[in-house]
């Protein structure tokens, strides 16, 4: 008796839902102006400047091409913009899941003033970002003297851009980890710790496989900002050829001595690294889900 | 209570952390530099320099490297920055460590003079001609054929005229531009200041495109074909004819211009605490001698000295050169027309 | 500070209270405000009438305005096209989706100055582009707006998109199965749950737009009064070594966008508060 109508109910609702895939769906014309918009929009502010970047970089030939991105200058520059990103990334990433953490899973006056702390590196001009930490550790900054005086050098150094770098680049992870831990609530952690595990275990075996995509994907981001970053690096590299030129800065000396195909075809590979890791998150993904 | 004791212990470690690793990149960088002083054979310079410099110093330094093995059996590395003027005067005034500045203007290097002291208030009298081993002057680069036919400032004010110069405020070069163009007018009206700043109201509002700095101006008039006459450098528009195409421009010479004076100095606080200063003195006295004059005017830059300049003299037209003294100096110059509320904003105040 | 921060509820179940806080608020303080700081600190150096001089300066409240203006219409710019982009890659099925999806992030990617160098070869009045126009596009506020919808773009697709994702199909059946047609849905049911995502997004594109300097230097034209924007007055004061007036547009600006920020992340912790309690 219980059986028969649960099966007629579930037969309704099967109908039901081809009546009404109709009013799930938009009308064909609609889907099809939609996607057309989108096309085009991305055409003209995407693909096309990327067109005329990788037409530019190959404008004088194939050779120009790879004697420009294996140049020493160049790859020197590939190498710094590497190490810098492996620095950024990491102490991002973990600074993401913390303030992620503290600021869904817990309650607490001047939370909102926290959270508008951790975005406010999007809102300061690059020019701006960079100033600040020569203000800090430049000669005439705060703790100027007493660097000089033991003869650490941070800013026109490594150090500087790194810290430059973290900075245009710390609310990425923790911006894309807030909204998602935000709808998942703490029910399934409350319960996980009321079975006796313990915090850590907590963490690495049911938040972090619920937070994975979004910590993956604030990762990225924040990667290709940490590779594209331009303005704030410019202030506090000292422009020294083949020492702390990073990737971007090689791109504008080249581009200021005329050499606007050797610029662009290092501009082409920074697009490729971009386009790179998105394949890599996709290629994980697939792995995971045939998995 | 045990609870919020942990807490400051668990940032307080954290601080440590972070202030280590930070002081651990820091002082991983200034080991490098330690040995590298002690070992004799070779020693590094750092030469921060201006934007359009950088092919004259990179066949400048070639040559110096080997006159100073020759010379001294040393190896030395030449580093090079480069960037707009204001901005690495600034960056030299804020702890980049250079050995040697080559700059667009005097201006900057005072300033470094005289905001940290890195060198002395009179180190225009280090070197000889006002410690400028070279010097440019100030012309037009016209479309092939001369099409608005500009031969002089004055047909720069044509309503019909579309000029391009970068922003003497951002851009240090552009600041002879703009002195050059006041010199012209101060001729033309014999010194009167209102009509001066008409001619000036007028020529800059024909300024379609104010790029941040020079290379993007001549991209501007160059690349995007923008403008009928571009204020260059002269040893910019050589640059731009060779590099972009010698049968789509040329250069016209105005009948006066300014006399730009790119100076070098040595940093003195850098080099003693570096024990860099002969080899620091040598490269930019090389700068002086026949092999260094050549090769800047091989760059397009006009020699000092005369018989090098009488060699290339096709080159560098001769033309009545007014001179930066002739605007009592870079801080009266700097004072009275680019700061705020000088004649260059004038322009722009709306009426 | 940290006497704001005081946990409301003393019986908390999940652990790591103190040394998340901990370590968010020491990194955040010496990474974001012990650097932000200098900022304040420089433009104490002015007195008050010589800041509100600056920073009144005709040309600075001309900058302002461009800055402002082009910031906000290329963020609304973004709100309409990220949102429809968002949509159409959660959505629809097309080819190249993947990686069309992966080239949304290309502007984060990309070193402002090659943007800036692209799109103004582009939209130039002889580029690609620029040629089919009777009017000019580069080098003029057009320009900036162009230059600046390209920087934000990925902040409103993603942060629609994982939310859109997150929509179960059931919310929408049960609207349709009650009878509301399909742009009722979208009204009633689908755009509440966005706004919010749309909003965030919205204001960390406006926010960075206004900052923006090494893309629009190129396509701007620069012109002061008309396409000249607040970062570059504060390079141009820079230029001249004037540090104090520097900071002093820069704290303008700053404050301007905390306020913004603040605002919106408020909204939303409102808006999130009556919906979930």
């Amino acid at each position: 008796m219980e059986q028969s109508t649960f099966i007629q109910q579930a037969s309704t609702k099967k109908n039901k839902a081809a009546t009404q895939s109709a009013a799930l769906q938009e009308p064909r014309i609609i889907r099809y102006t939609l996607t057309c918009i989108a096309l085009a929009f991305l055409a003209f502010f995407i693909v096309l400047p990327l067109v005329s970047i990788f037409i530019t970089a190959f404008q004088k030939g194939v050779d120009v091409y790879f004697a420009a991105i294996t140049h020493p200058d160049a790859l020197a520059a590939i190498k710094l913009t590497l190490i810098v990103v492996a620095i950024t990334v990491p102490l991002n990433a973990i600074f993401g899941v913390m303030a992620a953490w503290a600021l869904t899973k817990f309650n607490f006056k001047g939370k909102n003033l926290l959270l508008t702390m951790v975005d406010l590196p999007f809102a300061v001009s690059p020019v701006i970002a960079g100033l600040v930490f020569i203000l800090l550790f430049g000669s005439q900054g705060l703790f100027g003297d007493w660097l000089f005086a033991h003869d650490i050098k941070i800013v026109f150094a490594l150090p500087g851009i790194v810290l430059a770098t973290i900075f245009v680049t710390l609310p990425f992870v923790a911006r894309e980890l807030i909204p998602l831990m935000q709808t998942q609530g703490t029910s399934e952690e409350e319960a996980s710790i009321s079975l006796g595990a313990s915090g850590f275990k907590t963490f690495w075996y049911v938040t972090l496989p619920n937070i994975k995509w979004g910590l993956f994907y604030g990762v990225i981001l924040c990667n290709a900002r940490a590779i594209g970053e331009f303005g704030a690096v410019s202030v506090v590299s000292g422009h020294i050829r083949g020492m702390t030129n990073t990737m971007p800065l090689h791109i504008e000396i080249l581009y200021n001595e005329y050499q606007f195909a050797a610029a662009f075809a290092v501009a082409s590979l920074m697009s490729v690294m971009a386009i790179f890791t998105l394949i890599v998150k996709d290629i994980i993904a697939w792995k995971s889900k045939s998995s | 209570m045990m609870k919020k004791r942990s807490y400051v212990l668990q940032s307080l470690a954290l601080l440590t952390m972070l202030t280590l690793s930070l002081a651990g990149c820091g002082s991983a960088n200034s080991d490098e530099k330690a040995s590298g002083q002690e070992d004799k054979k070779s020693v590094e310079l750092l030469n921060v320099s201006y934007d359009p410099t950088r092919e004259l110093y990179e066949e400048f330094n070639k040559d110096f490297i080997k006159k100073w093995k020759d010379d001294t059996g040393q190896d030395v590395t030449i580093n090079q920055s480069h960037g707009g003027s204001g901005k690495q005067g600034r960056a030299v005034i804020d702890g980049l460590e250079a050995d040697v500045v080559t700059l667009a203007l005097a201006y900057d290097i005072d300033e470094i003079a005289q905001t940290r002291e890195l060198l002395n208030k009179d180190w225009q009298t280090e070197f000889d001609h006002n410690s400028t081993p070279y010097t440019s002057t100030i012309v037009f680069l016209v479309r092939k054929g001369n099409p608005k036919n500009i031969q002089d400032w004055d047909d720069l004010i044509q309503d019909d005229v579309s000029v391009i110069t970068p922003n003497p405020k951002t851009s240090g070069g552009a600041r002879w531009n703009y002195l050059a163009a006041w010199a012209y007018a101060g001729k033309l009206y014999n010194n009167d200041e209102t009509k001066i700043k008409e001619f000036m109201k007028s020529l800059y509002s024909n300024v379609e495109v104010l790029d941040s700095g020079a290379r993007g101006a001549t991209t501007t008039f160059v690349e995007r074909k923008i403008g009928d006459v571009l204020i260059a450098w002269e040893n910019e528009a050589y640059l731009s004819l060779n590099e972009l195409g010698k049968d789509e421009f040329e250069i016209i010479t105005p009948s006066l211009s300014i006399l730009a004076e790119p100076p070098v100095a040595v940093v003195d606080k850098i080099v003693d605490k570096k024990g860099t200063r002969e080899v620091a003195e040598a490269y930019l006295q090389h700068l002086y001698s026949d092999i260094g004059q050549e090769i800047a005017a091989k760059n397009y830059y006009r020699p000092r000295n005369e018989t090098i300049l009488a060699k290339y003299k096709e080159q560098f037209p001769q033309l009545e050169l007014v001179s930066i003294d002739d605007f009592g100096g870079w801080a009266k110059a700097q004072a009275t027309h680019f700061k705020d509320g000088g004649t260059f904003d004038e322009i722009y105040v709306p009426q | 500070m940290s006497s704001l921060i005081i946990p409301k509820k003393s019986r908390r179940i999940i652990p790591g209270f103190h040394l998340s806080l901990g370590y968010t608020m020491l990194y955040v303080s010496l990474l974001v405000l012990l650097p932000l700081s200098m900022i304040f600190i420089h433009t104490m150096s002015l007195s008050w009438s010589a800041f509100i001089d600056i920073i009144t300066d005709p040309r600075a409240v001309a900058s302002y305005k461009v800055s402002f203006s082009t910031a906000l219409i290329a963020g609304l710019l973004n709100v309409i096209f990220g949102t429809i982009i968002a949509w159409v890659l959660v959505r629809y099925q097309f080819p190249f989706k993947r990686i069309i999806d992966g080239l949304v992030d290309l502007p984060f990617a990309l070193p402002t100055a090659v943007a800036g160098i692209a799109l103004t070869s582009l939209y130039a009045p002889n580029g690609w582009i620029g040629q089919f126009f009777n009017f000019k596009i580069a080098f003029t506020p057009l320009g900036i707006i162009i230059a600046l919808t390209f920087i934000g773009l990925p902040f409103v697709v993603r942060t629609v998109q994982p939310v859109l994702q997150n929509i179960s199909a059931e919310v929408e059946e049960a609207s349709a199965s009650l009878g509301a047609n399909r742009l009722q849905t979208f009204r009633k049911v689908i755009l509440p749950e966005l706004v919010p995502a749309i909003l965030t997004g919205f204001s960390l594109a406006f926010a960075r737009a206004l900052g923006e300097y090494g893309s629009v230097v190129f396509i701007a034209g620069n012109m002061p009064m008309k396409t000249e924007i607040t970062p570059l007055i504060i390079m141009t004061k820079l230029e001249q070594y004037d540090y104090a007036g520097a900071t002093a547009i820069a704290v303008v600006m700053l404050v301007t966008s905390f306020i913004l920020l603040f605002t919106i992340n408020l909204i939303q912790w409102l808006a999130n508060r009556r919906f979930v309690h």
